[in-house]
């Protein structure tokens, strides 16, 4: 069986469904962030409790990255156009995430995505490296 | 203690081989100099900075070592607006006469490489492919032109426009019109910006000379009078380029709040604007920009290019040098080249892009990351 890894797991708790995406919420007004962050960015207090964020939202915007980026973008040696939006997952944030779609006559504004991991890049070793993205709701 | 600009100088943009950034600092400086009749040792105070060229500071190396006050800014994509604001109060306050900005900059082909650690973000970022600017401004601009019913054809008559205008200007990198077939038909960057929708970073020097305002007659017989000079920082709940997230509620942008800062600042609202400069990193930009400076409503700008209310001979000429898309960006120069051109325009200078009527009011605005605006407003 291949060994695989996530890509940072700062970004990821274990939850019974699997991983999930991990952020803050701030225990004195409830903003949210992600990732995980020390201080509120709105008030100010540095006063963060983990915060388990949803699974499924709405995109809120995408488009699809057409040349390879430089470093330090890691992917694939071959290079594939990737779709790249904002997520919306409610009441919590609009989280960036690579989209598993690549083709934009198929995504749309409002559309509903889920959760999914996806391999980037493998280590020297051989270990599958594993980042968050966004497939559209089954 | 008011401010005039009574000196400009700008080195070409676009790329010079074996030139580096600080020689076409040095170049703009001695031009500005020139213009204003001054000689560097003549300058008080000087104030500037490029993103990736060198430290300002050290062009006394190459100007003269005068031993004068010269402080380096860093602030992306608002040095030169940044610089200005540093240069206008020293000389509002009485501490200086006579001083002078200047940005330069020279970055190597192809979008910005940023590194996520210089903005307190992952690794993680960059290594999946989201730490690019050119993905900010396609995901920006496929929301607003959701959000605000504008067609995906509103954005290569911006691009059209660009190269038009760059095309009447010796400065300018993009000197070749282009027409909107071909604009469309260029490689897909970032849906829906194509390559011909986006400016790429470039090479390029801007400088200025500022004086007291009583006092700018002595130096040229056309001073233009910078009125106001605002920047600002982002708002818990704006959309700003490189953010990993975003808050779910909305906020006023950047723009928004610094244009808006500068026209109260200067007294004069955006219905006086008779010309303006706005940030066009990429046509989807200078498409919402124009809105969030107040220069129009929110929906209103697909009818404005298609009327040529922004073209040079409309009612609100923007971008009139060609902007960003034509000239490039160079970081440091890009903020002062919008005053060199709103400058040009003001004093009747700007040749074969001249805008007609006699403008007396002219606007500036640039945008960049992590989520910052500056915004001028000069006047005759």
């Amino acid at each position: 069986m291949t060994k695989s890894r996530l890509i940072d797991d700062g970004l990821f708790i274990q939850a019974d469904d699997g991983p999930r995406l991990v952020g803050s919420s701030c225990r004195s007004c409830g903003t949210t962030t992600f990732p995980r962050q020390e201080s509120c960015p709105k008030c100010t207090r540095v006063d963060m409790a983990d915060s388990i964020l949803p699974r499924r939202g709405t995109l809120w915007s995408f488009t699809v990255q057409g040349f390879r980026p430089k470093p330090p973008y890691a992917g694939p040696a071959e290079f594939v156009p990737y779709g790249v939006g904002y997520v919306e997952l409610p009441g919590a944030v609009l989280v960036e995430a690579v989209l598993t779609e690549n083709d934009p006559e198929r995504l749309h504004i409002g559309d509903e995505m889920e959760l999914v991991l996806r391999p980037l890049r493998r280590d020297p070793d051989g270990t599958e490296v594993l980042t968050f993205a966004f497939a559209p709701a089954r | 203690m008011d401010v005039a600009i009574v000196g400009i100088g700008i080195h070409p943009f676009g790329r010079h081989e074996g030139v580096s950034g600080r020689q076409q600092g040095a170049y703009a400086v001695r031009e500005a100099l020139k213009d204003a009749g001054v000689s560097w040792a003549d300058i008080q105070f000087a104030v500037g900075g490029s993103h990736s060229a060198g430290d300002a500071d050290s062009l006394v190396s190459d100007l003269g070592l005068t031993a004068l006050p010269f402080v380096n800014v860093y602030n992306g994509c608002a040095t030169g607006g940044s610089s200005l604001i540093m240069a206008d109060t020293l000389i509002r306050s009485g501490a200086h006469d006579l001083g002078i900005v200047v940005g330069f900059d020279k970055h190597p082909r192809g979008a910005f490489d940023t590194d996520p650690a210089t903005l307190g973000i992952g690794s993680w970022y960059g290594e999946t492919g989201l730490m690019l600017t050119t993905q900010f401004f396609a995901l920006k601009a496929q929301r607003y032109l959701h959000d605000h019913g504008i067609s995906r054809s509103a954005l290569a008559k911006v691009a059209v426009k660009a190269y038009y205008n760059g095309s009447l200007n010796p400065n300018a990198w993009r000197r070749l019109p282009l027409g909107e077939e071909e604009v469309n038909a260029s490689v897909m960057l970032s849906h829906p910006l194509t390559q011909y929708m986006f400016c790429s970073p470039g090479e390029g020097g801007v400088a200025l000379v500022l004086c007291r305002a009583d006092r700018a007659r002595k130096y040229t017989d056309k001073p233009v009078y910078l009125r106001s000079a605002e920047l600002r920082s982002r708002l818990f709940g704006s959309f700003e380029v490189f953010s990993p997230w975003l808050a779910v509620e909305r906020a006023e942008s950047p723009s928004e709040q610094a244009s808006r800062a500068a026209f109260e600042a200067a007294g004069i609202g955006p219905a006086e604007v008779d010309l303006a400069q706005v940030q066009d990193t990429d046509c989807g930009t200078e498409i919402s920009h124009l809105a969030e400076c107040g220069l129009c409503k929110h929906g209103e700008q697909e009818e404005l290019l298609r009327t040529g209310a922004t073209s040079i001979g409309g009612s609100l000429p923007v971008n009139t040098d060609g902007g960003c898309i034509a000239n490039g960006e160079p970081i440091g120069a890009s903020g002062l080249r919008q005053i060199h051109e709103n400058v040009s325009q003001l004093r009747g200078a700007a040749g074969a892009r001249q805008v007609p009527g006699e403008p007396k009011v002219a606007f500036s605005h640039v945008y960049g990351a992590p989520g910052v605006s500056a915004c001028t407003v000069i006047t005759t």
